[in-house]
């Protein structure tokens, strides 16, 4: 009987080994592809396990944490001492809802995956330890006095601002109103979802300043002015006759007030008071391409880089309804669109405010595109320098002259045009309003797109107001809410 | 060195490896270093070796390493149900301490000749499908997880199937020994009993819908059939009719068929009928979330693991993330906390059990002592196969337990009761083997 109990024994033993290979592959072959699965709850309690990285400003400090002892384990909650100052950019980091904003697009930093060969030897002795994992800190260039200026500024109305330097291409404010406070996303999520503000849906968790597509309106007459000197085929000086409105295909497009027609007009004045025709013709002779490649030089058709996910950028550019989206269209060929209308922001553009704050920094900065960003340094848990931004220039948008000449035209518009609400005494500000009509009563978009300097220095400051709703012209709804935000800002910076 | 000296040194370093873990577990969740863990393995040992000590005396030649190898299992298991809730390692210890009783009580009643049982083997056949069937018995069995194999009376609740299982094998052990020539030689008409067997495994199968005991015993049956004739058809055979049975009754069990679709597509791409709540729903969010959280468990721990009482088992606010996690699912804990390292090195354990006890089967003298002992020892695999497999997800998964190492008292008791029975046939076989 033993030779049969032998293989009785060589099948159970037999059986034995299959959990042993089992086992290995689970446990190795497979186990990526499970820690990457969505409802892999192990993976995301494992991140409440790191002590993530605190998010700071210059002043303060954005982001920490708040240990909490569950069940003999120690997990670590966000929270956000600055409530709603920051929350777009910063985001929120939770177990109900995941992250987004820095949190998510940095999470690898603030989770401390992104490792060195030294901190991988220190994370082992902590995991050895049985200490927490702690994850790299970020200073952000944002401004904390300067957000809280615009976002009180911008109050009830669904709006967003954004300033940067447009030497270097920090940011310094972005704001998006209605904002929310990140601490309630976690257990008071209903409360978030009752913020009202005067747009319907609030959304109060877009971040408008770089998800936002909003219609240009004329602030789009930089561009134009912009690709008409490049072209050479225009100066400043160029003379137009405006009858006060434009003709497009045989029919008329009237500038905004028709009833004062400029007759003949510089393109210099043309910009001051955004004379709607002589953009109109311009368009006409140069065609949409033209304008279009001006467009991208300043950024159009890119998502703007930033360090925000990119998710939550969008690129500016003419827009397309393709069933019920909206996809990016660039054209192929010049009648495909009206470039008339184009020309002073009209046609089917939709742009974002971080992408008209861009357009103006260059212009102030004599025709170079910085590359904005908004992480100063990613700092290790010992207080190494893990990686430290310096400011990149994305490209030459405009020739200096053109940048010098474009800037000139915008410095009149704020002194003595559509701007003057913007000024502020002591500085040189160059700016251009915008109001684009929706066609209903108080429904209008307006726009105010600025650089500031001081008199002979270069413009240290480039904003973009933004507001959603409004019955007003930008130059009185917009231009004195990037006043105040300058102001802030500008002082900020006179005493630091 | 005598064979009980080689088992009290076995069971001082089982003691050892059990403390380490215990001290490591309990100071992982507690944050603290304490000594109140030392009480729990004070006690353990204590009992063991008041168990060897009885063992001393009754079967003084037997194997001396299963006892140790159950020792360091239990070890294992109340290690981790310590780390999973202290409160169920109490009711665990107490439950360690009744099944050593038992084995303890075992040994001492049939230390002289343990193969009076062979006489009552047709009693222990009965017993057996009636302790199968009682579960589905109305007002005396329930169902847990959809699965009817509890029985309670009064307050007191037990699974008949961990009992009914060694019931088998002592009646086959002793019908096989009789019948093995005439079966040898293939005459039909004593098929006949063998027929009736697979018809009750069936009857079981359609009564409790639990195709893990049913699996299990059927297949006990089936080695020991195979390694009393040596005929791999009637393996064969057998292995045909269980499988044609099944597929037959298939399409009656709701239970069954939904375990088999669990086990071949856990994961689901699209939103499907969920009978749970009526909705439609991910398969991995509904039927099958026991055994993919399972699964992401044992991932989790990687080659070496978390470490004792670093995995994690419950979501951030403290929910649990796996059901039955220190009975059908503790080797998910087990791998999780351990690792691959761990695991495996918890598998060698029960494939030295297994050895050991085949060895034993190997050099007993009678039929009935070699059967015997190769039933236990295959039903001891088997059981460990179909569970952990199950977990593993190469077999559909079933609710039993694995032996000494899973929470609840069924499962303990029986398994001691086996561990002295194997202690005994060993201690003859060396003993005879000796004199002559």
């Amino acid at each position: 009987m033993n030779g049969q109990i032998k293989r009785v024994a060589s099948v159970a033993l037999g059986l034995l080994v299959a959990l042993v290979v089992a086992t290995t592959y689970w446990q190795t072959w497979a186990r990526p592809a499970l820690a990457e699965r969505q409802d892999n709850e192990i993976q995301r309690v494992a991140q409440f396990e790191i002590r993530r990285g605190v998010i700071v400003t210059p002043s303060r400090v954005v982001a920490r944490n708040r240990a909490r002892r569950v069940k003999g384990k120690t997990f670590y909650f966000r929270r956000y001492p600055q409530g709603k100052l920051a929350a777009h950019v910063v985001g929120y980091s939770t177990a109900a809802r995941s992250r987004t904003g820095l949190e998510r697009s940095l999470n690898d930093y603030l989770t401390g995956s992104v490792r060195s060969l030294s901190s991988l030897v220190d994370q082992s002795l902590d995991k050895l330890n049985g200490r927490p994992i702690v994850g790299d800190s970020l200073r952000l260039t944002l401004d904390l006095n300067g957000q809280q200026t615009a976002l009180e500024a911008l109050g009830d109305n669904c709006g967003a601002v954004v300033a940067l330097d447009p030497r270097t291409g920090r940011l310094r404010v972005m704001a998006s109103s209605p904002s929310y406070d990140p601490n309630q996303v976690e257990n008071d999520f209903s409360k978030i979802e009752q913020i009202r503000a005067n747009c319907l849906p609030a959304s109060p968790l877009l971040n408008r300043a770089s998800q936002g597509l909003y219609p240009p309106g004329s602030t789009f007459k930089v561009v134009t002015a912009s690709a008409a000197l490049e072209s050479s085929a225009f100066e400043p000086a160029s003379t137009f006759y405006d009858p006060g409105y434009c003709t497009v295909y045989g029919k008329r497009v009237n500038n905004f007030d028709t009833s004062r027609p400029f007759g003949n007009v510089t393109l210099a004045t043309a910009l001051q008071y955004s004379v709607n025709s002589v953009f109109c013709n311009i368009g006409l002779k140069l065609g949409a391409r033209r304008i279009l490649k001006q467009a991208k030089a300043f950024g159009f058709y890119d998502r703007p880089p930033l360090e925000t996910p990119e998710s939550e950028r969008r690129a500016s550019g003419l827009y397309k309804l393709e069933g019920r989206e909206l996809r990016l269209y660039d054209p192929k060929r010049d009648p495909d669109v009206d470039a008339g209308r184009m020309a002073f922001g009209q046609e089917r553009l939709l742009v974002t405010p971080l992408q008209m704050a861009m357009v103006a920094g260059t212009i102030g900065n004599g025709g170079i595109l910085m590359r904005p960003y908004v992480v100063e340094r990613i700092v290790t848990p010992n207080g190494k320098t893990r990686r430290k931004t310096k400011p990149e220039r994305i490209r030459r948008a405009v020739s200096p002259v053109t940048a010098r000449d474009v800037g000139d035209m915008m410095v009149r518009a704020v002194q003595a045009g559509t701007g003057t609400a913007a000024q502020i005494a002591g500085l040189r500000i160059g700016g251009k309003t915008g109001t684009a009509e929706t066609g209903v009563a108080g429904r209008n978009v307006t726009w105010f797109i600025a650089f500031a300097g001081r008199e002979g220095e270069r413009p240290e400051l480039a904003i973009a107001v933004v507001l959603q709703n409004q019955s007003l012209t930008g130059g009185a709804t917009a231009a004195p809410i990037a006043r105040q935000v300058m102001q802030a800002l500008l002082q900020t910076t006179a005493n630091p | 060195m005598t064979a009980r000296n080689k088992e009290l040194a076995n069971l001082v370093f089982a003691a050892l490896v059990g403390s380490a873990a215990f001290a490591s577990a309990s100071i992982a969740t507690t944050g603290v270093v304490t000594t109140r863990w030392l009480a729990y393995v004070a006690v353990v040992f204590g009992l063991y070796v008041a168990a060897h000590v009885v063992a001393r005396r009754t079967v003084p030649f037997a194997d001396p390493t299963l006892l140790p190898l159950a020792g360091l299992l239990t070890a294992v298991g109340l290690t981790v149900i310590y780390r999973l809730g202290p409160e169920d390692a109490r009711r665990q210890t107490v439950w360690v301490a009744l099944g050593l009783a038992v084995f303890v009580a075992a040994l001492v009643w049939l230390r002289w000749d343990y193969r009076v049982l062979e006489r009552y083997k047709y009693l222990f056949g009965i017993s057996a499908v009636v302790l199968l069937l009682l579960p589905s018995v109305p007002g005396l069995g329930y169902r847990v997880n959809g699965v009817k194999l509890w029985v309670k009376v009064g307050g007191l609740q037990f699974q008949p199937g961990e009992l009914a299982k060694i019931f088998l094998i002592v009646f086959l052990a002793g019908y096989l020994r009789d019948k093995r020539e005439s079966l040898a030689r293939g005459r039909l008409k004593d098929l006949g009993p063998l027929l009736a067997i697979w018809g009750a495994a069936m009857l079981v199968l359609v009564q409790t819908s639990d195709l893990g005991s049913a699996l299990l015993n059927f297949g006990i049956f089936l080695a020991m059939v195979y390694a009393a004739t040596g005929r791999v058809l009637y393996v064969g055979a057998g292995l045909g009719l269980f499988v044609a049975g099944s597929a037959a009754l298939y399409n009656a069990l709701d239970r069954v068929q939904q375990r088999v679709t669990v086990w071949l597509h856990p994961w689901t791409d699209e939103r499907v009928y969920c009978a749970i709540n009526g909705k439609l729903e991910y398969r991995q969010n509904c039927d099958s979330y026991q055994l993919v959280k399972s699964l992401y468990s044992i991932a989790n721990g990687g080659y070496g693991g978390t470490g004792l009482g670093k995995g994690t088992f419950e979501t951030v606010d403290g929910t649990p993330l796996i059901p039955y996690l220190n009975t059908d699912f503790v080797y998910s804990a087990i791998a999780q906390e351990l690792g691959l390292v761990g695991a495996a090195a918890v598998l060698l354990l029960f494939m030295v059990f297994v050895a050991r006890s085949f060895r034993i089967s190997l050099i007993a003298q009678d039929g009935f002592s070699k059967l015997l002992a190769a039933g236990l020892a295959f039903g001891f695999a088997l059981q460990t196969f179909i569970i952990v497999g199950g977990v593993l997800r190469v077999v559909p998964l079933t609710g039993i337990t694995l032996p000494f190492v899973s929470y609840g008292g069924s499962s303990i008791l029986s398994n001691f009761v086996m561990l002295a029975l194997l202690l005994l046939v060993s201690n003859r076989a060396v003993a005879t083997a000796n004199r002559t």
